[in-house]
């Protein structure tokens, strides 16, 4: 390379640093740094009125899965928090698994309708994921509970006389969370199966497939990659999940968003909550990086 | 006649997907109706009526909710589309520089990272900012604001650059234009419906916000989606669902408004 | 046409990639172009004429060598600070500008006074007659009109030199031999040095006043049409422009000792050792056995105006004459039949391998 070529290509690269530092600066601020100071606070000693003290501490880690004997200070496990776990993680299993079986036909309807027709059909999946997650929350909210659409028609017409108790269990917040994730499973399975070529199918049924054979021998395995695409984009809000479970859940069937507000509220335990939420930060990336994975495989063999 | 086999018919999905579309969207009609009920809940449909709305209206906490979204919304739209349109160009059609991979994550980032996980971090480090500085305003909320919608104004905008014919800026070069000027004259017009539609995207998505919004604001700097939040400890109001209905409605508007405009040149 | 020289490459050599995954895209090029020509680049896919013209109009730079434009140096000069401009390929018109705006924004990019755009941008749309849709917007245009409004717009400013990439390639057949003319007058009536890129050997040889004959990167041979056409320098040239038959032997003063004994006439060739020459297929007369080489007769293939009749020399080497095919469309020759082959004075060029 001549000396000329050389400087216009640092030249260029030097642009491209200065164009994208302005976003990188907002985005360290208000979005990277803070989890590292949080990292930091994770490691100190709880204020009596919130906040932290400044002195080194493992109890913010160690707190996670233990508790303190308050009787003779023995370490025992922390068995409430493990079942905050526990439910966290079952419910976004359970959600993500609904989502997809309800999400996997949606999809498929929506990719075979005619062309024409498409756009419409996702635009009418699209206008829900971008409505305010606290409206459809709501949404949901008057259908379920005690006045809601379900028990008044049920009383209307006689079938109960008593409204059922529906708010406020973890099956509300298993509805209220399949609602509010069913969009982020739909758009990239949709992707997936657009791309698939019906003509395999063909060739599946010419090779005696029944639908069922047809389904799982050639469908699934082909938009796999849209499947983990979509139970990641479920998965992973589920587990971090704040508003759903608040409202739906009301104060007793938290998760784990729940249960490090709580660490910034009347817990007053600052380092516990940090701990607990560079904890769902790993689990979030681990699956992330799952899905990275999976993903690039799948553009290997169908790209 | 026998039905023709068709190929790409599943048993029961049809069904299924009708059921889906059904469960999407009855909930949001029901909270939409029940916003014109004259009466206070479900139970007892009075009448339709424009009360609730009356009612939202006149109540001084959500006008001043409303204002502080919008004022909000609006910054954190102006900040995050301008710095993502630079990083737009920054990143597409030139040499992949060093580190442009972490950029890519770094601009991703608040996509991946779970909700109340930044909303707790950004507690932490704006508690100690505000008790250091004494600055208690909107600042904190719009900074937080605009590193979020980052990455939904920079995913249009990058789409419609790459979309973009590179031959126009050479023979914008080759006919005098200086770099600043063929930006101005060609780049940034051809740009313009992907940062509008950029912009969009990032407007809702500040607006729509709850969880950092929460965790954030101080005293008295409720938005609209925590002053309904906030409602919810005495039960659902019809107010909260008058909101509601309208918040929807312009989510509804600018949506569309978003695929007219990046539909219209494909 | 003048011989002062406007365009001049100095072993300019542009590689691309880095490593093992080098591409030199030209090696060692060194042309001059003279003021006022019609001087086309000629060459197979690949050969690097964009690349040429690129560095020209400043759009890439050289990894070796110089440019000169009018004995300046301008090899590291950016292109809006060149007084070059360039059709493209694709032609590059603004969407979101008018014609005549597009056809404006060079002179506009100068700083000329808005009265000297008008009149000049109306000069222009009138040069390519496309005053009247001089309001529309460029995507409402045919491919034709574009490809007009693209040479507008680059002669507007008048520039030293147009440089044009296979402006002519997106087009039909029949406009694109209607717009080869409208480019040869365009030429003439501006009096502006056209640098013009094409793959086409017959529009190089009808429009242009040189050629550079390019292939892997290197020019093989600069010259007119005519020179080219009958003094090609090597074997990639004689192949690449027209047909021809490659007769190789043992080079004496006056011809040329084939494999089967038998002499080719070239008056003054006067080389030593194993030599090739190119004779193209309308220079080989047949005649009646014994007179010249010893041919047979292996096929006839009837094209219209000629008649392609492929030989085999003794030592099996196939050769084919161009013959012009009589009013009766019968040559009188038919398949097997033995012939004597000879060759039209001046019709046996040596080339290099
Ligand atoms: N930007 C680039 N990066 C890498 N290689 C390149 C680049 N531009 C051109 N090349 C390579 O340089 C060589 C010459 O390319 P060039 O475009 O000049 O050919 P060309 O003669 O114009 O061909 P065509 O007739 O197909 O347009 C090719 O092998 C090409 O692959
Ligand atoms: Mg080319």
């Amino acid at each position: 390379m001549s000396p000329a070529e050389e400087a216009a290509l640092r030249q260029s690269d030097r642009n491209g640093w200065l164009l994208v530092l302005p976003a990188l600066i907002v985005l360290a601020l208000a979005a990277i740094l803070p989890l590292l100071v949080m990292l930091v606070y994770s490691f100190l000693t709880p204020g009596d009125f919130g906040n932290v003290e400044w002195q080194f501490s493992w109890d913010g880690w160690v707190s996670i899965l233990f508790q303190r004997d308050i009787f003779d200070g023995t370490l025992g496990l922390a068995d409430a928090h493990l079942t905050i776990f526990w439910r966290s993680i079952w419910l976004s299993v359970v959600t993500t698994a609904l989502a997809f079986v309800v999400g996997f036909p949606t999809a498929w309807f929506i990719a075979t309708r005619p062309p024409a027709q498409r756009p419409i059909w996702l635009f009418l999946v699209t206008i829900p994921f971008w409505t305010n997650l606290l409206i459809r929350t709501f949404a949901i909210l008057e259908v379920i509970r005690s006045e809601g659409l379900i028990n008044t028609a049920l009383i209307k017409t006689g079938m109960i006389s008593e409204p059922i108790q529906m708010l406020y269990t973890d099956g509300a917040v298993l509805a209220g969370m399949a609602y509010v994730y069913l969009p982020l499973m739909v758009l990239p399975l949709y992707a997936a199966i657009d791309r698939f070529d019906m003509r395999m199918l063909e060739a599946a049924y010419d090779l005696y497939a029944s639908r069922w054979l047809a389904l799982r021998r050639v469908i699934l395995p082909i938009v796999s990659p849209g499947i983990v695409a979509g139970s990641i984009l479920v998965f992973v809000p589920s587990l971090g999940a704040y508003v759903t479970p608040r409202v739906l859940g009301g104060g007793k069937n938290m998760m784990i968003g729940n249960f490090i507000e709580l660490q910034f509220g009347q817990g007053r335990n600052w380092p516990l909550g940090a701990s607990l939420s560079m904890t769902l930060l790993v689990i979030v990336t681990v699956a992330l990086l799952f899905y990275v994975r999976a993903a690039n495989r799948g553009t290997q063999t169908h790209g | 006649m026998a039905e023709r086999f068709a190929v790409n018919r599943l048993p029961g999905f049809t069904t299924i997907a009708i059921l889906a579309f059904l469960a999407l969207y009855i909930p949001i009609i029901t909270l939409v109706f029940f916003s014109f009920n004259a009466g206070k809940t479900v139970m007892d449909f009075n009448g339709f009526s424009l009360q609730w709305y009356a009612v939202a209206w006149n109540n001084t906490a959500v006008q001043e909710a409303a204002w502080r979204s919008v004022v909000i919304a609006f910054w954190a739209t102006v900040i995050a589309t301008t710095v993502a349109t630079m990083a737009a160009l920054g990143t597409t059609r030139r040499r992949a520089f060093k580190g442009q991979t972490a950029v890519y994550v770094a601009i991703n980032q608040p996509l991946m990272v779970p909700e109340i996980v930044t909303a707790v971090a950004l507690l932490i480090v704006f508690a100690w900012v505000k008790v250091q500085t004494g600055y208690q305003g909107l600042g904190y909320l719009i900074l937080a604001h605009a590193a979020f919608c980052i990455p939904f104004a920079y995913l249009p905008i990058r789409a419609r650059l790459e979309g973009l014919d590179l031959s126009l800026e050479t023979a914008a070069a080759d006919l005098y234009a200086t770099p600043w000027r063929t930006f101005r004259r060609v780049t940034l017009p051809l740009l313009a419906p992907g940062i509008v539609a950029g912009a969009m995207l990032a407007f809702i998505t500040s607006l729509d916000d709850v969880v950092i919004t929460e965790f954030v604001k101080s005293a008295g700097q409720d938005t609209l989606p925590t002053y309904m939040l906030g409602q919810l400890r005495r039960g659902v109001t019809p107010e909260v669902n008058a909101i509601s209905t309208l918040l929807l409605g312009l989510t509804v508007v600018i949506l569309t408004a978003f695929f007219l405009l990046t539909r219209e040149r494909r | 046409m003048s011989n002062e020289v406007t365009i001049s490459a100095r072993n300019v050599v542009k590689a691309f990639g880095q490593g093992d995954a080098v591409v030199r895209a030209l090696d060692d090029v060194s042309v001059d172009i003279r003021k006022g020509e019609f001087f086309t680049l000629l060459g197979p896919s690949g050969c690097g004429k964009t690349t040429l013209l690129r560095l020209i109009a400043g759009f890439e730079m050289p990894t070796g060598g110089t440019i000169l434009l009018d004995g300046t140096d301008i090899t590291t000069l950016p292109p809006n600070r060149r007084p070059v401009n360039t059709v493209f390929q694709s032609y590059a018109l603004f969407p979101h500008l008018t014609v005549a705006q597009n056809v404006a924004f060079g002179l506009e990019m100068l700083g000329r006074p808005s009265s000297e755009v008008k009149a000049r941008t109306a000069k222009m749309l009138a040069l390519v007659k496309l005053e009247a849709l001089a309001g529309r917007r460029t995507s409402q245009l045919s491919g034709g009109q574009q490809q007009r409004v693209a040479l507008a717009r680059a002669l507007a400013p008048a520039p030293k030199v147009l440089l044009l990439d296979e402006p002519l390639s997106a087009l039909d057949l029949k406009l694109r031999q209607a717009m080869q003319i409208e480019l040869k007058r365009l030429q003439l009536e501006t009096g502006i040095t056209f640098v013009f890129v094409t793959h086409d050997q017959e529009e190089a040889l009808t429009m242009s006043d040189r050629i550079a004959v390019m292939s892997a990167g290197k020019i093989q041979q600069v010259g007119s049409a005519r020179e080219i056409y009958i003094h090609p320098r090597n074997r990639f040239v004689a192949s690449f422009i027209g047909e021809t038959n490659f007769l190789t032997g043992m080079g004496e003063a006056d011809g040329v000792l084939l494999g089967t004994g038998e002499r080719v006439p070239a008056p003054g060739l006067g080389a030593k050792g194993p030599v090739t020459v190119s004779v193209r297929p309308e220079q080989l007369r047949l005649g009646l056995p014994g007179q010249g080489l010893k041919g047979t007769v292996r096929s006839l293939v009837y094209f219209g105006t000629d008649t392609h009749c492929h030989l085999g020399l003794s030592d099996g080497t196939e050769i084919v004459a161009r013959l012009q095919s009589p009013a009766s469309g019968d040559a009188g020759l038919t398949e097997g039949q033995e012939v004597g082959i000879s060759f039209a004075e001046g019709g046996v060029q040596r080339v290099e391998d």
